[in-house]
């Protein structure tokens, strides 16, 4: 097999809503920087953002400010978060969705020419061609775009991060690209938990089920801090077909409703003080209700009017046509019957919570030479489309200045042929565990000990131990595993992949002694929240010649 | 089945060494038969995310749910243009219903 060996000045790994703003702002910065991307799919339609999307989450519409922003995400999220990140997030989001409305997308706006106000902190897209359109922005750059490439590790010299190997489907090749600086942009994690729907439906899932996590995997393996792996995400959605509920309850006002047909949310928060129902207390009040025996839940849209119904398909179609075809197969309407909605398996995310690497302002790891931006970084919930876009041009601009004076580092040719040999080994095997048996048994494994859907969530340590045991025991069949051909040594790597990151998220959720996110992270043995001993960020770093995830904690900034 | 790709009008984007669907799928899952047909290698591991059914010029691909959620008979096919994407869905017994969205600002669009 050959191996392509590549130069550059700055690599980014993953070419999605994070990576293609990389490149075209560093294109724009210095029009001379080298940069390459290496993306698993292809970016046309890779990603979170493959089926489009209908609305940026995170914007400051007049009325608000980076301030009022910051301190939102600090309630919903009980006070652990970084502050300093979210802020640096939100004075940017305006000028980013500019950039992108300039690229092509369209945004509906008011007659005044200002974007409408769609929630209190998000505006309203037409964007099915969002990832085309930044990706045609990428290709007015002279970035060089290797698709069908899957980053498999950093090239780690213990000093610093020097580029990364990665592996080409297309053409049975592997790849060896050296840079001065890498930004890693390859999305969060899903498939560490048994989905929702199971068999031949396994991968109509919430998340994009090709974001396995590769990127937090390549960070742990070369000793990467991490962050807040416990703030796992788990989405209320639309049964079945995962279409967002935000759609129907921001974009048509919909209530959230029980079997009986009470409005059942504000039993849940009204007690905690608050004026406005979280994020995490609807997933919480909707499950309590399941339990109780007033299930299913729903989302009344019997109120929408004939023409708002029409908008609401347009609207989801731009961004979830499964709901479409839902509504086809079963000859209705959401006019006539209430939407059922239900909790997801959870994800390990950076973008709706904040699991990831921990990172500075400007958006450095805590490996030299890497570089973070979008899902994959953490610290920093509730960024979205749009804060995932501000951390790309943060972490494009830091990586051009860091790269002054530094110059490519020469690979050992015995470190190529380790990884070489790693990566192709399931393919040399004529028999052995399939990839997906390895990723079903990880899921099982995660479900009914780490706190899946068959737990409702809830973790507690005698169980979290038994994970630890079974995932420890589970990587010494890693090598067991076998492959027939590119596409299913794909699915083999991203089993390894998964594996690490199940094994640190683990070690962090046996760690966090409280309460802090219901659903999220509810232990059943400390389900109190409390702040005088866990107002901390709870870290992890791999020791990858012991075997061991030492954990740390880190103190809130301000 | 989340996709069926019909092979009737499928027409194996003859001349180009990468078929479009191949080329746009986000999970690497549709192929080209001996190099004429198109085919998808595993249904189970289709995300029904519309990319192929979008890329295909002549509209061979449809997208269906798998029967393991919703009796099956909806289907939906989609035809995208410079700046607008057309959608049209079939419910079961075969109403169509079509929808013209916005998707792109063209060069002098406010
Ligand atoms: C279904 C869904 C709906 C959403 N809806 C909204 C919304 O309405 N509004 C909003 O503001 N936000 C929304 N989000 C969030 C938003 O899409 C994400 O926050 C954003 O896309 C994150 O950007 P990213 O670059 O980190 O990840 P992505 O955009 O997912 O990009 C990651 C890229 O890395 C590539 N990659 C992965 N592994 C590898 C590897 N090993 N080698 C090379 N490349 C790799 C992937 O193929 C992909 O191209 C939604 C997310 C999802 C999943
Ligand atoms: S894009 Fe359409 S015509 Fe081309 S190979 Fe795929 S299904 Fe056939
Ligand atoms: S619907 Fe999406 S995931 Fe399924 S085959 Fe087509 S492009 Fe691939």
């Amino acid at each position: 097999m050959g191996i392509i060996n590549i130069d550059t000045d700055i690599l980014i790994i993953g070419g999605g809503a994070a990576g293609c703003f990389a490149a075209v702002e560093i294109y724009k910065k210095s029009p001379n920087c080298k940069v390459v991307i290496m993306e698993k799919a292809h970016i046309e339609r890779s990603g979170c953002l493959a089926m489009g999307l209908n609305a940026i989450n995170a914007y400051i519409h007049s009325g608000q400010t980076p301030e009022s922003y910051v301190s939102y995400v600090e309630k919903q999220f009980m006070g652990v978060i970084r502050k300093d990140l979210v802020y640096s997030i939100a004075q940017g989001l305006n000028d980013a969705v500019k950039d992108v409305e300039e690229m092509g997308l369209p945004i509906d706006k008011n007659e005044d020419g200002t974007y409408k106000e769609r929630g209190k902190r998000s505006i309203h897209i037409f964007g099915e061609r969002l990832k085309p359109i930044l990706a045609e922005a990428v290709e007015k750059t002279p970035a060089q775009v290797l698709n069908r490439v899957v980053a498999t590790n950093f090239i780690y010299n213990g000093k610093r991060v020097c580029g990364a190997f990665g592996y080409g489907v297309r053409n049975s090749t592997f790849y060896v690209v050296r840079a001065k600086a890498v930004i890693v942009a390859t999305g969060g994690a899903s498939g560490i938990y048994k989905p929702s729907n199971t068999g031949g439906a396994r991968y109509l899932m919430w998340y994009c089920p090709w974001n396995v996590g590769t990127g937090y995997a390549m960070g742990i393996r070369i000793g990467a801090e991490m962050t807040s792996f416990e703030n796992r995400f788990i989405a209320l959605r639309v049964k079945d077909v995962h279409a967002p509920t935000g759609t129907i309850a921001v974009g048509a006002h919909s209530k959230q409703i029980n079997a009986r047909g009470e409005d059942y949310l504000e039993r849940y928060y009204k007690h905690l003080g608050g004026i406005k129902c979280f994020t995490q207390h609807r997933l919480l009040a909707t499950i309590e209700e399941t339990k109780a025996g007033r299930g299913p839940c729903y989302l009344d849209t019997t109120t929408l009017s004939e023409a708002n119904e029409r908008k609401l398909k347009e609207d989801f179609l731009n961004m979830n046509p499964q709901i479409i075809l839902l509504w086809a197969s079963k000859g209705m309407n959401p006019r006539n019957k209430p939407v059922e909605i239900q909790g997801t398996e959870p994800f390990v995310v950076g973008g709706h919570c904040q699991a990831g690497y921990w990172i500075d302002k400007e958006r450095r790891t805590t490996i030299k030479g890497l570089y973070a931006a979008g899902e994959v970084a953490g610290g920093a919930p509730k960024k979205y489309v749009s804060g995932s876009w501000v951390e790309a041009r943060i972490a494009a601009i830091t990586a051009m200045e860091d790269i002054k004076g530094i110059s490519l580092v020469n690979i050992d040719d015995r470190v190529i042929q380790i990884e070489k040999g790693r990566v192709l080994s399931p393919l040399n095997k004529k028999s052995g565990i399939s990839p997906l048996e390895m990723r079903e048994r990880l899921q099982k494994i995660m479900d009914e000990y780490a706190g899946g859907i068959s737990a409702n969530y809830a973790l507690h340590e005698e169980r979290l131990l038994e994970a630890r045991r079974l995932l420890k025991s589970l990587k010494e069949h890693i090598k067991d595993m076998s492959a027939v051909n590119n596409y299913n040594l794909v699915e083999a790597l991203e089993c390894i992949d998964r594996i690490d990151v199940a094994r640190v998220l683990v070690e962090h959720l046996i760690y966090r002694r409280e309460t802090r996110w219901s659903c999220y992270q509810t232990r059943l043995d400390y389900p109190e929240k409390n702040d005088d001993r866990w107002s901390v960020f709870v870290n992890s770093v791999y020791n990858p010649e012991a075997d061991e995830i030492i954990m740390v904690e880190r103190p809130l900034c301000k | 089945m989340s996709i069926f790709i019909d092979e009737n009008i499928c027409n194996g984007c003859k001349g180009l060494a990468e078929a479009r669907c191949e080329r746009i799928c986000p999970g690497d899952l549709c192929y080209r038969k001996e190099n004429t047909k198109a085919a998808i290698r595993d249904q189970s591991a289709c995300w029904t995310c519309a990319c192929c059914v979008k890329e295909c010029p002549v509209q061979a691909i449809e997208l269906r749910l798998p029967f393991q959620v919703c009796s099956n008979g909806a289907s939906l096919k989609v035809r995208l243009k410079p700046d607008k994407t057309i959608w049209s869905v079939w419910d079961a017994d075969k109403h169509q219903e079509e929808f013209i969205i916005q998707a792109k600002r063209l060069k002098g669009d406010k």
